[in-house]
């Protein structure tokens, strides 16, 4: 009987598999990995070398996608589950170098707190992991592999000050907000799988496009997406970030508010552009929706915060806002939808560079004051004027006035919103200008407090910044500057075309 | 073959796992509920991949099991670590960080 059931099995056949498209998930696995050796062999021994060796793996993973991105072709592997294009390759650089700033900026913070340091490179490049792989997912089973990859160390990570309460609130929060998100993008998953009798979304776009339009598969859309409007902290999905973001240790924090927000908004960008095209019925409103709620709740709750970091969480939740625009309008038309996809990508890549410099001037100042309530910073231009003139530059980037990075970025989204010559656009557009106003306040509130208060207690020891924090610093303004005053240079990173498999 | 009871089970383990996110206090409760809203997860991609005679739900449903060990792994973590720190596993709380 089991022989006769054992001859029909055919020999299991390896898929063929095109190595160099998966170097650099293989060349940040083998660090990973190595990392994790090194604890459980040097033990605390180990400390000394274990942020370098994380920050050369992020770097030589790099290399691959440079020459990949030579190479130029597009590559699939597994069904085209696992896509290897354009668009992949810009985001797989952006989460590598931001992750490469994280561990600058993670360097003495996490050294000199007593933290488990080995560890937590470990959970970094892991995170950074899921990241580069859902980059290249094109498949339901693999967006859901890569996001529980990048979430769950991230939960850890938000937690890392094991015996302080408000970093397991952080976590915890974060934790809970984040399980439940993703056991409702499932059930919608699986209904999704269930009409379509596929988890490839490039043959999922085929049939729901052709097949009628049924409540299940609304149901299913509005779950998915809502699943990863938390990851985005979209309102009103966005309860979680401004506690998180307060509790975590800060380094973490830059690393949530700008890699894996920017990991939600790839998924997103996916699922839309390659699943979801032919039901623009659909996500549009709710992108719609999704987008005004966020850059105005966002913007106003931000006005009044006393604290830097929790200003920064409702200033991130106002600019997933503005990332979210463009796909409400991205079902109009094929060039509409081209606009929108590169509208996206560019404000990701210029969002990454502005807010990972005001983290980690935050990281700077809170190396004096012990806090980052605003009204710390009072005076701060008296004793640090290198740090508040960097923090000049980014506040205004966000603010989105040239020539700092921040403006091109809005002016994609404004130009994406308006071409596409729609009511829903042009209400966007006009939601997302009063926004902008709003946010200039809160921006410059800082800026007056930093460059006209004087210091409290007229404390004016200067402050010493390692050398790690300085590189994230110059590396992150030197981005900011470039791309506000040589916009050309990001069009030619961002200048994707439709994602492998879109239709529409 | 009916597909339908299947859904209907699963539609009911789903929103009994949703009520139970939603209201229980106690952090182990929390996550057991989750846990249901997996399982729904898994009978429901179980039976559409036996109605369309497609492997491919059956795969997704191993992976959601093992993502889901994972996930109860960090979540039991975190539970315990609040059980040290203040010898309660009230959800409710937690409420250090406002505003």
């Amino acid at each position: 009987m089991s022989a006769a059931v054992l001859a029909q099995v055919v020999p299991f056949e390896r898929p063929p598999i095109d190595w160099h498209a998966v170097a650099p998930e293989l060349i940040l696995l083998g660090f990973g990995a190595l990392l994790t050796l090194i604890d459980a062999v040097y033990l605390e021994r180990g400390r000394k070398f274990t942020s370098a060796l994380a920050g050369i793996g992020l770097l030589a993973a790099l290399v691959p996608v440079v020459t990949l991105a030579i190479d130029g072709n597009d590559r699939y592997m597994f069904n085209d589950a696992y896509v290897v294009d354009n668009f992949a390759l810009v985001m797989k650089a952006m989460f590598l170098l931001s992750g490469y700033v994280v561990v600058l900026l993670s360097t003495n913070y996490i050294s000199e707190g007593d933290y488990w340091e080995n560890e937590y490179y470990g959970m970094l490049i892991s995170s950074v992991l899921g990241m580069i792989v859902m980059a290249s997912a094109r498949d339901l089973i693999t967006i859901f592999v890569a996001l529980e990859l990048l979430s769950i160390p991230a939960y850890l990570m938000a937690t890392w000050r094991k015996r302080d309460l408000k970093s397991n609130e952080a976590g915890l929060k974060y934790y809970l907000m984040g399980v439940f998100a993703s056991a409702v993008m499932l059930y919608g998953m699986s209904l999704l799988y269930g009409v379509t009798g596929t988890t490839i979304l490039a043959d999922m776009g085929e049939v729901l496009n052709t097949g009628e339009s049924t409540s299940v598969v609304s149901l299913a859309i509005v779950f998915v997406i809502a699943g990863f409007a938390f990851k985005v902290s979209a309102v009103p999905f966005h309860t979680w970030a401004p506690d998180t973001y307060e509790g975590a240790p800060t380094p973490v924090t830059a690393f949530l508010a700008v890699a894996s927000k920017a990991a939600g908004f790839v998924a997103l960008v996916q699922l839309v552009f390659v699943g979801f095209w032919g039901r623009g019925d659909v996500y549009e409103p709710l992108m719609w929706v999704l987008a005004a709620a966020s850059m105005t709740v966002g913007n106003l709750v931000a006005l009044r915060q006393t604290n830097m970091v929790r200003m920064m969480a409702y200033s991130g939740i106002a600019s997933a806002g503005y990332i979210m625009a463009p796909l409400a309008v991205a079902g109009v038309s094929g060039d509409v939808a081209d606009e929108a996809l590169r509208a996206v990508v560019t404000y990701l890549v210029i969002y990454a560079a502005m807010n990972l410099g005001v983290f980690a001037v935050i990281l700077g100042i809170a190396r004096k004051t012990k806090s980052a309530e605003i009204s710390s910073y009072a005076g701060l231009f008296q004793y640090a004027p290198g740090l508040t003139v960097v923090m000049t530059v980014f506040l205004m980037a966000l603010a989105g006035i040239p020539p700092f990075g921040g403006w091109w970025a809005k002016f994609v989204v404004f130009r994406a919103l308006v071409n596409a010559d729609t009511t829903m656009g042009y209400s966007l557009a006009v939601i997302a200008a009063v926004n902008s106003v709003i946010a200039l306040y809160y921006y410059l509130s800082v800026l007056r407090t930093m460059w006209a208060d004087e210091a409290p207690d007229g404390d004016v020891t200067p402050i010493r910044i390692p050398a790690s924090l300085v590189g994230a610093l110059g590396l992150t303004a030197l981005a900011t500057m470039a791309f506000g005053v040589y916009p050309k240079l990001v069009d030619t990173v961002a200048d994707v075309s439709l994602l492998v498999g879109a239709g529409g | 073959m009916m597909l339908n009871q299947f859904l209907l089970l699963a539609a009911a383990l789903f929103c009994i796992g949703v009520y139970g996110v939603l209201t229980r206090r106690n952090g182990v409760l929390v996550l057991m509920s989750v846990e249901l809203i997996l399982n729904a997860v898994n009978i429901n991609l179980v039976a559409f991949g036996a109605f369309q005679d497609n492997v491919m739900g059956d795969v997704f449903a191993v992976f959601v099991i093992a993502v889901a060990a994972a996930e109860v792994g960090v979540g039991l973590a975190m539970v315990l670590l609040m059980y040290r720190n203040r010898k309660s596993i009230d959800f409710t709380e937690v409420d250090m960080l406002k505003g």
